[in-house]
């Protein structure tokens, strides 16, 4: 697949693949892009395969009374559900963008460590064959919730040790992506592409990374005490044998805390790269952005009590985590502030990756909202595990997370496959998700401040109606994403082709000055300083700064 | 796997009705949504002092987010609506940075959120503060029901309470009774917890197995019970709120964390003091029928009403003496 001559590719050699055929292609693949392919892919199964638990979870809570599963089962779909879409939908998809679009970014041919790429995937099939093995063995999948509290985690059967190994396996494949993209940045970058003019999505990626390294042998360590707690007589969180139970949510949530950053910081960066494409003008604030992602990811390191303000802690560690956490508005605030500028005196369209992008904006807001509502300790006492949780970080992580994540692909498929995808279809798709989620999440909010606990298979019969409603747009929601899954086919296999810039003039990034398809080795030779300054006037720093 | 599919004839006719309510919705019709769905739409303001104030605490922060979201969401949607490339919009493409813009929208949300902290903080320490109670009750979360111990000296009775037999006949898989027809579905106990009004009552909170957390919204409060450890939590109902609060256990807890609530009964110092008299004697029964297995815990029906409240050897049994009696 020799790539033709652009303006933007200077010299022009004949360039050979040597890509090796069919099944070994992926099996044996080290190229950044067949790895990145894999990611999504591998993400999207996970989100159907968690999406159908949910759906599971959804028609339970349809009505009250047991009608479909009982209350072990039920157990197990929440917890393999978070489990799934956490650490096999949203996570892999990530590291799937920082594959695709990292080295195109920097000017790279490839990402730093290519065999490690190898393997940092294929990883994730065996660790979730193993998690989704425990479907099936005695004692049913984990129950216990995707936090594993002890004592209850322990009480899995049979399933207990594939899960820890499971979630060991996720964290190494995690940190070997982590430390890929810290490489790539930190080593690959072209000459002439400074730290402070790579695109948002590299910085976010970059924190992300840290955040990654940090925070992963951490719930490897809390999984490994739980392992030894329950097969080789440990007591580290059995207060009978002088542990304590506590201390395992404070070493998880330690862990938990930046994992809600790992999971939203990609998305701010790609809601970056979008918001100013459409709106025709370059990212306000560049720099407040990179130092605003750096702040929360500082923050996140010391506000993860706030998950467990129920469990009994002094005054004074309480009002020091509601403290810290209410600090985290402030840089977040000012991303949104930095969005809303960056639209204002634009010339606005809206294409999906737009839509998108929007309804993450608002919606992901909102979630903010109820974030700092949760944060006032008092209050949470009544928010805490009610519903009201539930739809907070929801709200975060589907139209946050999952609807950047579907921005970022309508934005970057054109460039990735050479193909249009269907506008038509596209909006179909946003309209149907963005209603769909709205009526699934939002009367959750209702539920959880009228007192309905959360993770309960069966309800008292005042919170019927709100239900039905969360479980219509359940069942709406889920079943648009087949909606997604028809127009990428569509389009990979049947789209018109793209133009050499699909988005026109105002997409800055040095992706954009790649052919169209991008060619399998991105670049092989670095880019000119020209062009390098044409692909990162986005950032504002060129000649500002 | 316990996974089965099939039941759709039992979604007879209650099932059609809120169908019908649920249409009636999408419609826009405004007509009230069967019996509790608008009702419930915001947290309640409970029955004690700190309920009132956690109330007041969460409107005020919702009122400051709706503030906040009105003027971010008009700058948006005034975005969206102005300057949209369809009305020939010109991109101001020199609009770069502002440090005057970032000083200020980094200062006022700084000013907001210490307006919000001062009042939490102040609410936050009135909780913490569990001196002068006036009763102390020992509450034990086991998988799945609570014991409840009173301490004091001149008491010395506790029972168990789980979920009433109505209620636990209806929430079988498939049952084939409708929620509907009980009353409190999942919300009523065949012992509740029986306390008096106007008086400051502390709970010590702990668990047999696993975390539990005990929780009644009117309150304001909830906590976790944690196996080991023993947890304070203060409530103190106003004068004259006399009746029946209902409430759930709130954190995970196996199989059947959604099926041991928290049922309190508040009613006047005087009849709370006939109540616990009669405890008392129910507490000590002849000898030969404390050795009964009548007061065996695990059993749903022992826990009837009309059987004894346990007597306790000394006031802090340990968890592991009350499970064996």
């Amino acid at each position: 697949m020799a790539y033709t001559t652009s303006p933007a590719a200077h010299d022009t050699h004949d360039h050979h693949d040597h890509k090796p055929t069919g099944i070994k292609r992926w099996l044996f693949a080290t190229n950044h892009k067949d790895i990145g392919t894999m990611y999504l892919v591998f993400a999207c199964i996970m989100f159907f395969g968690g999406g159908i638990m949910a759906l599971v979870i959804r028609l339970e809570l349809f009505q009250p009374g047991l009608q479909f599963v009982d209350p072990g089962f039920y157990n197990s779909m929440t917890t393999m559900h978070a489990l799934l879409m956490i650490f096999g939908a949203v996570m892999p998809a990530w590291t799937g963008f920082a594959n695709w679009m990292v080295p195109m970014q920097v000017g790279a041919p490839d990402m730093a460590l290519p065999r490690l790429n190898n393997l940092s995937f294929w990883i994730l099939p065996f660790a979730f064959t193993l998690l989704l093995l425990t479907l099936f063995v005695p004692g049913g999948a984990p129950a216990g919730g995707w936090t594993l509290y002890p004592p209850l985690s322990l009480q899995a059967g049979d399933s207990f040790p594939l899960t820890i190994f499971a979630i060991h396996l996720m964290g190494a494949s995690s940190i070997l992506g982590a430390i890929n993209v810290i490489v790539t940045i930190m080593n690959m970058r072209a000459p002439g592409v400074g730290l402070l003019n790579m695109p948002l999505f590299c910085w976010t990626w970059l924190i992300t990374a840290y955040l990654l390294i940090a925070v992963m042998p951490v719930l490897a360590g809390a999984v490994t005490m739980l392992l030894t707690d329950h097969f080789f007589g440990t007591s580290f969180f059995s207060a009978a044998g002088g542990g304590d139970p506590v201390m395992f949510q404070h070493i998880f949530w330690f862990f938990g805390h930046p994992e809600v950053y790992i999971l939203i910081l990609p998305a701010f960066g790609i809601v970056s790269e979008i918001i100013p494409t459409f709106s025709r003008k370059p990212l306000f604030g560049y720099e407040s952005m990179v130092y605003a992602t750096a702040s929360i990811a500082f923050l996140s390191f010391i506000v993860w009590a706030h998950h467990m303000f129920t469990v009994g802690m002094p005054l004074a560690g309480q009002l020091f985590f509601m403290l810290s956490t209410m600090l985290i508005a402030i840089p977040t605030g000012v991303k949104v502030f930095n969005w809303c500028a960056t639209m204002w005196k634009g010339s606005i369209s809206f294409e999906t990756p737009m839509l998108f992008a929007l309804s993450f904006l608002f919606l992901f807001t909102l979630g903010g909202f109820s974030g700092l509502m949760l944060a006032i300790v008092p209050a949470d006492f009544q928010y805490h595990d009610t519903y009201f949780v539930v739809a907070h970080f929801h709200y975060v992580l589907v139209p946050g997370a999952i609807f950047a994540i579907m921005a970022g692909v309508y934005y970057w498929i054109p460039k990735w496959t050479g193909r249009m995808y269907d506008e038509r279809l596209g909006k179909w798709h946003f309209w149907l998700s963005t209603i769909g989620v709205n009526v699934l999440f939002f009367p959750q909010h209702f539920l959880g401040l009228a007192g309905m606990p959360r993770r309960i298979p069966d309800y008292s019969t005042q919170f019927t109606d709100w239900n039905m409603v969360s479980s219509v747009g359940a069942f709406m929601f889920g079943f648009s994403q087949l909606l997604f899954v028809y127009v990428i086919v569509k389009c990979v296999t049947s789209g018109e082709k793209a133009a050499e810039r699909p988005w026109g003039k105002a997409a800055h990034g040095l992706e954009w000055e790649l052919p169209t398809p991008a060619p399998y080795h991105s670049w092989e030779t670095p880019p000119s300083l020209q062009v390098i300054t044409r692909g990162a006037e986005h950032s504002g720093t060129f000649g500002h700064s | 796997m316990p996974f089965s599919i099939g039941v759709l004839h039992k979604m007879s006719n209650s099932f059609r009705s809120k169908l019908a309510g649920l249409a009636a919705m999408a419609l826009g019709v405004s007509a009230p949504l069967a019996h509790a769905g608008w009702g419930d739409l915001n947290m309640t303001q409970g029955v004690t002092e700190l309920s009132r104030e956690i109330y007041g605490l969460h409107m005020i922060i919702f009122w400051w987010c709706v503030a906040i979201g009105v003027a971010v969401f008009g700058v948006m949607i005034y975005s969206l609506i102005n300057f949209r490339k369809s009305k020939g919009a010109v991109p101001d493409t020199t609009m770069l940075h502002s440090t005057k813009a970032e000083i200020i929208w980094t200062v006022i949300p700084v000013f907001i959120l210490v307006l919000m902290a001062i009042p939490a903080t102040r609410t936050l320490i009135k909780i913490e503060d569990t001196r002068n109670t006036e009763l102390t009750i020992k509450v034990t979360g086991y998988q799945w029901k609570w014991q409840y111990e009173y301490i004091d000296d001149g008491y010395g009775f506790g029972f168990f309470s789980s979920l009433d037999r109505k209620s636990d006949a209806a929430r079988q898989l498939q049952s084939g009774i409708d929620p509907a027809s009980v009353e409190n579905y999942l919300l009523d106990v065949d012992k509740p917890l029986v306390v008096p009004e106007n008086t400051k009552v502390r709970l010590l909170l702990t668990a047999q197995d696993v975390i539990h957390a005990w929780w009644v919204p009117a309150f304001g409060l909830k906590k976790d019970a944690i196996p080991g450890f023993v947890n304070e939590l203060w409530f103190k109902v106003e004068a004259g709120k006399t009746g029946t609060y209902r409430g759930q256990c709130v954190e995970l807890c196996g199989r059947d964390h959604g099926f041991m609530p928290v049922v309190v009964n508040v009613v006047s110092k005087d009849a709370f003091k006939t109540w616990v008299a009669d405890q008392k004697a129910l507490a000590a029964p002849p000898p030969a029928e404390n050795a009964a297995p009548a007061s065996e815990p695990t059993a749903p029906e022992a826990n009837a009403p009309a059987q004894a409240a346990a007597p306790i050897a000394a006031p802090v049994a340990t968890p592991v003496a009350m499970a064996r009696r």
